[in-house]
């Protein structure tokens, strides 16, 4: 195994991609395999002698590596600024923090906008499906790559917490702590629906040619940019819409036509049209699917609490939001729920806010300063220095 | 952590639990007693609380809390997860305490409950004297905005136990600023005389 010895030792922000070849190829759910997988990451912090202060990190559904500052050169700001950073919770001072492109992403980990090997062409749609647990084991091969057995703790939220919670079903053993926020063992069937609806805007745009718009020179920015509007709403509250926007105009008056009359329109245009110049219509359809798919319980005689029974000395710290409908409260205490029938040592917090899903990335005083007593605690009894 | 003295209370619950027990504390507030437990008798100590402030301030002191209500998600706990599940003054604010008390008993082998006294003489005197609910220290709040719903005298706890099979372990009177009492035999008298009572319960064999 090739030990990059090097990499644990630079400086904060480091930064590189790994690649995994036929020695480690990533075995997929849905069958097959992938022979040459290339994972872009950044870690930030120091590894400590021990190799006992390794915080991962994983990433929601269409953010990346740069989860906290200084960012890859061309990115955007580090997407979780209220929680990763000196002085905050995740705290690159005292912990080593790996955070990667999940598998399927479009970051520069192998996705299916990569050059497939064996036809010399983008993948398109010949990129297999994936799910939660492939991006998991994924993970597990850069984290077996840094020199790392057991993580001081997994964090995540949303897909992320999806990730964490596959993480303690599949490889508990190298887990001490775990965070999940804003998640749920399993996708509802409003969720699929909310998803089904962002693929379907992608694939009737022309220009997504069958999944083949790289070989055509083209992009399906409309259908892309409607999927990012409707999910986007998702992420929100109607009182935080209300809030923000009311029925605010963009001018005086209206313009009886179809032009963008309501602030939330020209809002959620700029968040379509912004996200298409940062993301790929096809990991979206692909990582989409995989949040689809995932339902940590199917197939285990015990339930999720089967599923979660190796992780009963991990200690766990579930959030959620009040006004959050799309992973609501109730998502979250079926994991508590079967998180304590597994025995795990569980904290459950949930937090009053009308900021929706996206108050997990938001500032929200009572989440930080519930994590860092968490952490803090959690790393005393792994001594960690404070 | 504060420098006072141990609430009477919780003195007594630390002399009851044995160490290195499974406790879950129903209302554990900001964690004080759990952190007792787990600093003093080497419990692994949880706790239910229902606000996100208290459970904040547990996790800062690196306990396992969850936020829920007594009344609603003690359902979520395995049946026998725990050797003591503790309920400290709020027992006459739950909404059913009947079943709250028969789930804690579900979940564990025992119970602690600590209940103020309605039986009280300074409490019986009041309503005689002046014909109104009675408002005291450990009940400071007039009746349309007391949480507290479901009030009981000592001797009507006891007999909620016995309807419900239960048997009374340990029993103790509680006066604010004075050592537990043990209650054995005395009962009739302590109905009038203590503020509040310490029982410890469990399901009867066979």
């Amino acid at each position: 195994m090739t030990r990059a010895a090097d990499i644990l030792t630079t400086a904060p922000g480091d930064e590189g991609v790994m690649i995994f070849g036929p020695e480690a190829p990533l075995l997929l759910d849905g069958g097959g395999r992938i022979e040459s997988l290339a994972l872009a990451y950044r870690t930030y912090g120091a590894l400590n002698a021990a190799r006992s202060n390794a915080i991962l990190i994983c990433h929601p559904l269409t953010l990346d590596q740069n989860v906290a500052e200084p960012v890859a050169a061309g990115a955007r700001r580090a997407w979780w600024p209220s929680l990763v950073g000196p002085g905050r919770p995740i705290d690159p001072e005292r912990h080593f923090i790996i955070c990667s492109n999940i598998v399927g992403g479009c970051m520069g980990s192998t996705g299916p906008g990569s050059i497939d090997p064996a036809s010399g062409r983008p993948y398109g749609l010949s990129f297999p499906v994936i799910t939660i647990g492939d991006m998991v084991r994924a993970q597990a091969l850069l984290v077996d790559r840094l020199g790392i057995e057991t993580l001081f703790a997994v964090v995540g939220g949303s897909m992320g917490g999806m990730q964490v919670l596959e993480w303690a079903a599949s490889f508990p053993a190298r887990l001490f702590s775990a965070v999940c926020l804003a998640s749920a063992a399993r996708h509802s069937a409003q969720n699929i629906a909310l998803h089904e609806v962002g693929r379907q805007a992608i694939m009737a745009d022309p220009d997504w040619r069958g999944g083949d718009y790289a070989l055509h020179g083209v992009r399906p920015e409309k259908g892309l940019a409607v999927a990012r509007m409707a999910a986007h709403i998702t992420y929100l509250s109607e009182s935080a819409l209300t809030r923000k926007f009311g029925r605010e105009l963009q001018r005086d008056g209206l313009s009886w036509g179809f032009d963008a009359d309501f602030q939330v329109e020209s809002y959620l245009r700029h968040q379509g049209a912004s996200f298409v110049d940062r993301f790929d219509a096809n990991s979206y359809l692909y990582i989409t699917r995989a949040m689809d798919y995932f339902d940590l319980a199917a197939g285990h005689p015990g339930g999720l609490a089967g599923a979660l029974s190796g992780a009963r000395h991990v200690r766990f710290c579930v959030a959620s939001f009040t006004s959050d409908w799309l992973y609501p409260t109730s998502e979250s205490r079926e994991i508590v729920r079967a998180l304590n029938l597994a025995g795990a040592p569980t904290s459950f917090l949930e937090i009053d806010t009308d900021r929706g899903h996206d108050a997990f990335l938001l500032d929200e005083p009572v989440l930080t300063a519930a994590l860092a007593g968490f952490l803090d605690s959690a790393g005393r009894v792994r001594g960690l220095q404070a | 952590m504060t420098t006072a003295p141990i609430r009477e209370d919780f003195a007594e619950i630390l002399r009851l639990v044995g160490p290195g027990a499974r406790v879950l504390d129903v209302g554990c507030g900001e964690g004080e007693l759990l952190d007792l437990l787990t600093r003093e008798r080497g419990a692994d100590a949880r706790g239910l609380e229902i606000s996100p402030e208290g459970v904040a301030a547990c996790l800062s002191l690196g306990l396992a809390v969850m936020q829920g209500d007594a009344d609603r998600d003690l359902a979520s706990f395995p049946a026998n997860a725990f050797d003591y599940v503790i309920l400290s003054r709020t027992l006459q604010a739950m909404r059913d305490p009947r079943a709250v008390l028969e789930e804690m008993l579900r979940i564990g082998e025992r119970a602690i409950v600590t209940v103020p006294n309605f039986g009280h003489w300074r409490v019986r005197l009041d309503l005689l004297v002046h014909g109104r609910m009675p408002v005291t220290g450990a009940l400071p709040e007039p009746w349309w905005s007391t949480p507290n719903i479901h009030l009981c005298t000592i001797a009507d706890f006891i007999d909620l136990a016995q309807a419900l099979d239960l048997e009374i372990e340990t029993s103790a009177a509680l006066t604010s600023g004075q050592r537990a009492r043990p209650m054995t035999g005395a009962r009739l008298l302590e109905n009038w005389r203590a503020e509040s009572a310490l029982f410890m319960l469990r399901r009867r064999r066979g």
